[in-house]
């Protein structure tokens, strides 16, 4: 926060997550030290290099959108379904009166300015229905059965729904959110990979603070559960592909024995608000967020920084705009996809940010040992974990960390979760590809 | 108050459908040159729409010499993006700024997710569907397409589709350690891109920042996505008069592929090191219809919210706007409500204000289309000419401004308006001005 900008606060938090839809399954799940990852139903996994994930609950969508909004659901892909369900998560849970709230009867109409009201959501490389297209595809094949480009042009295209493109967009989460929710304000798309969340976090915080909007839906959505999508990372040796005799134990965050991540689908958004706002309607605050630091990776676009230095900088950033030092730090939220060089790469970095001491005294949170990497949004619910765990001043345990990498600063929550005071947290998080990388830091608010 | 730092364009560079230097393709617009032409990235020869415009005889070695090998697996939105990169970086004059703080220089990119690999990728989902059909499963095979896939995809290939990898390439070749985003609002993208660089630079957040946005769609996929829409011209058998901005036999946009970067830099900054600024941004809006997934809104509320809230953010007022680079796709929609949009804007003075859509001559340049408009103003303003909307020849009775028919028009030009609207309802503006005056 610079001076003379105005404060911000996060008055919501938006978890659709394989471990659990809203805040209190969630944090239930992460106490109990559960992990859902298992081997892939969503289709038939037996043939890809990496068979086991994280899914989402079953879910009616109906109950989270208005009527006016069913006719729609067409045009909606499972990246566009999960921001839309984590986005009725988020504003009920500050009790924040959209028009779809107030439309579905869960709110009371309030006083809120649809021009005021803005959305960023971080999202993917949306990767389309493979069965959709391949049904298409296959009324365009030759005398021998291969595909004809030819034939597909002619004749074959007419085969695919007209609004086909519209559910691929990156732009259409924050699409449907914006129609749903009537936010007229600014609406962002971040595409950076895991980085996107945060950035998108970063930027509606920034924009809130120099008065651009008051509110913002924020945060970010995928799913890496299509057969693509849960390829593509394969094919650059990123996935566990030995995990199918315990899926759960696969993914291993900071672990000495760490050998990938997995994938996995969800989306976590959070309600920013002024604070000026949140007061006015007597909302409730979960922290201040009061600093935002992002940075590249100037090694590679392909690996990570065997130095951290891109993730140190976000960090350093994030702290000089916070005003504050690595001392105050109570809590780190760490990315920790369990892939071996980048979860070093975090160390180095987080390590550095300390001044390489060996050991300090910030307690550490890791969620994707027991949901696995939903990409972009994986920072949102990453957020959403460690504001719970500062709103409850409890850590919660992390799922597969131990044996725990001689490198790694921190002292995770075994078995049972830690009691301990947060007043200062910092979550940080990078794209496995192209680097980018952010830190947010969220200050307790006291009366 | 909070503090605000101007900000400066120092640098410009664009890999276009009319070439790949920045003044001969402004010379080339002012000429109502047409880069259009049939399409030869693939055989459209049966589809809708059987022409692009496309970028000629590209080679990232001919712009960045042997440094081109390091990102030889880079998809053609990456490459094309670092080529415009090292022009702007060029003409910014910035590598010869040895004081230059990495840690403050960023990226941000409005850029598409990179091309398909589309051969391998129908052979594969083909292949899931057949064996579906063997098996009598509804669904898709997963694991017949999976054993066709582990055959034929190409691990570089799928990798340089994410949409954030051009920004990365960039961030490694010119050493910006500094922010690095890559926004994805449909068409509005780069518009956006540097809307939100503007405002980095402005809170203090970097010194320099490159600005920009890439795209390729000319693509079986891309061409298929929007010749289902209905969105695009299928006048094949007059490819070079087929994008009509605001003419009244417009049947749809043109696609176009290409990228653009511009150098944007705290006034103070640039001051400091002596440097030749192009021009200010001075205001960016940014809104959303939150109307329809499929419609703009019939008013124009959301286009002209944001031409509203850059006027603000100037400090101006549209009496002080000559020039607007309409977004002016050539469908009818689009065409029909932005004029009614800056007819609302613009009140009395609309009749006054010269509109042009230079996607007549370029085609839509998707992501990449904001920002190569926004290096047109900037000329526009040095060289005191209003570019021409090429291919107009019956007027609209729906579509009533002065659009520079055909010729370009001198003319003294204070501040530059630039539309950029995305599918979805995405609408951003910019106001740029020429330099400060020392």
């Amino acid at each position: 926060m610079k001076s003379g900008e105005r404060r911000v606060v996060i008055t919501g938090l938006g978890v659709a997550s394989p471990l659990g839809i809203g805040s209190a399954a969630f944090w239930d799940a992460l106490m109990e030290r559960r992990s859902v990852v298992r081997r892939i139903t969503a289709f038939d996994p037996s043939t890809l290099m990496s068979r086991i994930g994280g899914e989402m609950p079953d879910f009616q969508l109906r109950d989270y959108i208005p009527k006016s909004h069913r006719k729609s659901v067409k045009l909606m892909s499972r990246d566009i379904t999960l921001a839309v369900v984590a986005a009725h998560v988020a504003a009920m849970d500050a009790k924040l009166p959209t028009r779809s709230l107030v439309d579905r009867g869960d709110l009371e109409a309030g006083d809120l300015d649809p021009t005021r009201l803005g959305v960023n959501i971080g999202a993917g490389l949306i990767c389309p229905d493979l069965s959709e297209l391949g049904e298409a595809f296959a009324t365009a094949l030759d005398d021998s059965g291969q595909f004809d480009l030819k034939r597909w042009g002619r004749d074959g295209i007419n085969n695919l729904t007209p609004i086909w493109l519209l559910k691929y967009l990156p732009n259409m989460l924050a699409c449907h959110v914006s129609i749903i929710h009537d936010a007229q304000a600014m609406s962002n798309t971040v595409t950076c990979g895991e980085a996107a969340s945060h950035l998108a976090v970063g930027e509606a915080y920034r924009t809130i603070a120099r008065g651009m909007m008051d509110v913002c839906i924020c945060g970010g959505a995928e799913s890496k559960l299509n057969p693509m999508t849960a390829t593509r990372p394969a094919l650059m040796n990123r996935l566990v592909t030995d995990g199918d005799d315990d899926p759960a134990a696969a993914c291993r965050p900071f672990n000495a024995e760490r050998r990938g991540t997995v994938v996995s689908e969800g989306g976590g958004l959070l309600v920013l608000e002024s604070l000026e706002h949140a007061q006015k309607r007597g909302a409730r605050i979960y922290g201040e967020l009061v600093g935002f630091g992002c940075a590249a990776n100037t090694y590679s676009w392909i690996d990570p920084d065997p130095t951290g230095a891109n993730i140190a900088l976000a960090i350093k950033n994030s702290l000089a705009d916070a005003n504050l030092s690595p001392a105050d730090i109570d809590l780190a939220g760490l990315c920790a996809t369990g892939c071996v060089e980048h979860d070093a790469s975090e160390m180095v970095g987080w390590r550095s940010v300390f001044d390489d001491a060996e050991k300090v005294d910030c307690a550490a949170v890791a969620v994707k040992g027991g949901l696995g990497n939903n990409g972009a949004g994986a920072g949102g619910i990453d957020l959403c974990a460690a504001v719970l765990a500062m709103h409850n001043n409890t850590v919660p345990p992390s799922v597969n960390v131990d044996p725990v990498d001689e490198q790694c600063p921190f002292a995770f929550a075994g078995n049972d979760p830690i009691d301990r005071r947060i007043d200062v947290l910092v979550s940080v998080a990078y794209a496995l590809g192209g680097g980018q990388s952010a830190a947010l830091v969220i200050r307790k608010v006291t009366e | 108050m909070a503090v605000t730092h101007r900000v400066v364009v120092t640098g410009t560079g664009w890999i276009t459908p009319l070439g790949h230097n920045v003044e001969e393709v402004w010379q080339r617009l002012l000429d109502g040159h047409s880069g259009v032409g049939s399409t030869t990235l693939f055989d459209a020869s049966t589809f809708p729409t059987q022409f692009s415009a496309e970028v000629k005889a590209f080679d990232l070695a001919d712009h960045i010499g042997s440094h081109a090998e390091r990102h030889s697996s880079a998809s053609r939105n990456s490459q094309l993006a670092i080529a415009a990169a090292e022009h702007a970086w060029q003409q910014a004059g910035l590598r010869q700024w040895t004081a230059l703080n990495p840690a403050r220089v960023g990226v941000y990119l409005g850029g598409g997710e990179g091309p398909v690999d589309f051969e391998n990728f129908a052979a594969a989902a083909v292949a899931g569907q057949l064996s579906a059909v063997e098996k009598g499963q509804s669904a898709m095979d997963a694991a017949a397409w999976g054993a066709v896939a582990a055959k034929r995809l190409d691990a570089m290939r799928e990798f340089e589709q994410e949409p954030n990898l051009a920004a990365a390439h960039i961030a490694v070749e010119y050493n910006a350690a500094g922010p690095n985003l890559n926004t994805l609002t449909a068409c509005a993208a780069s518009t956006q891109a540097i809307g939100e660089a503007t405002l980095i630079i402005q809170r203090g957040d970097a010194d320099v920042m490159f600005a920009g946005g890439t795209h390729s769609m000319i693509h079986p996929l891309g061409v298929t996505g929007f010749n289902r829409l209905t969105a695009l011209s299928t006048r094949n058998d007059d490819p070079q008069h087929a994008s009509r901005p605001f003419d009244r036999a417009r049947d749809g946009f043109v696609l176009g592929e290409g990228a653009g970067m511009i150098i944007l830099e705290s006034l103070d900054h640039a001051v400091e090191r002596g440097a030749n600024i192009l021009g200010e941004i001075v205001g960016y809006g940014s809104t959303a219809d939150a109307f329809r997934v499929t419609d703009i809104h019939e008013d124009g509320r959301g286009p002209v919210a944001a031409m509203r809230q850059a006027l603000t953010a100037a400090g101006m007022t549209p009496a002080d706007i000559d020039y607007v680079s309409a977004h002016g796709t050539g469908t009818s929609e689009n065409d029909k409500i932005e004029t009614l949009s800056i007819r609302q804007v613009f009140g009395d003075r609309a009749k006054n204000v010269s509109v042009s859509s230079i996607k007549s001559m370029l085609g839509h340049l998707i992501a990449a289309a904001g920002v190569v408009e926004l290096i047109v103003c900037i000329h526009a303003i040095r060289d005191s000419v209003a570019p021409p909307t090429a291919n107009y020849q019956t007027p609209d009775p729906l579509c009533e401004l002065d659009y520079v028919p055909n010729e370009p028009r001198k003319m003294k030009i204070r501040a530059a308006l630039s539309n950029s609207f995305g599918f979805g309802g995405q609408n951003d503006a910019l106001i740029v001005t020429a330099p400060p005056s020392a």
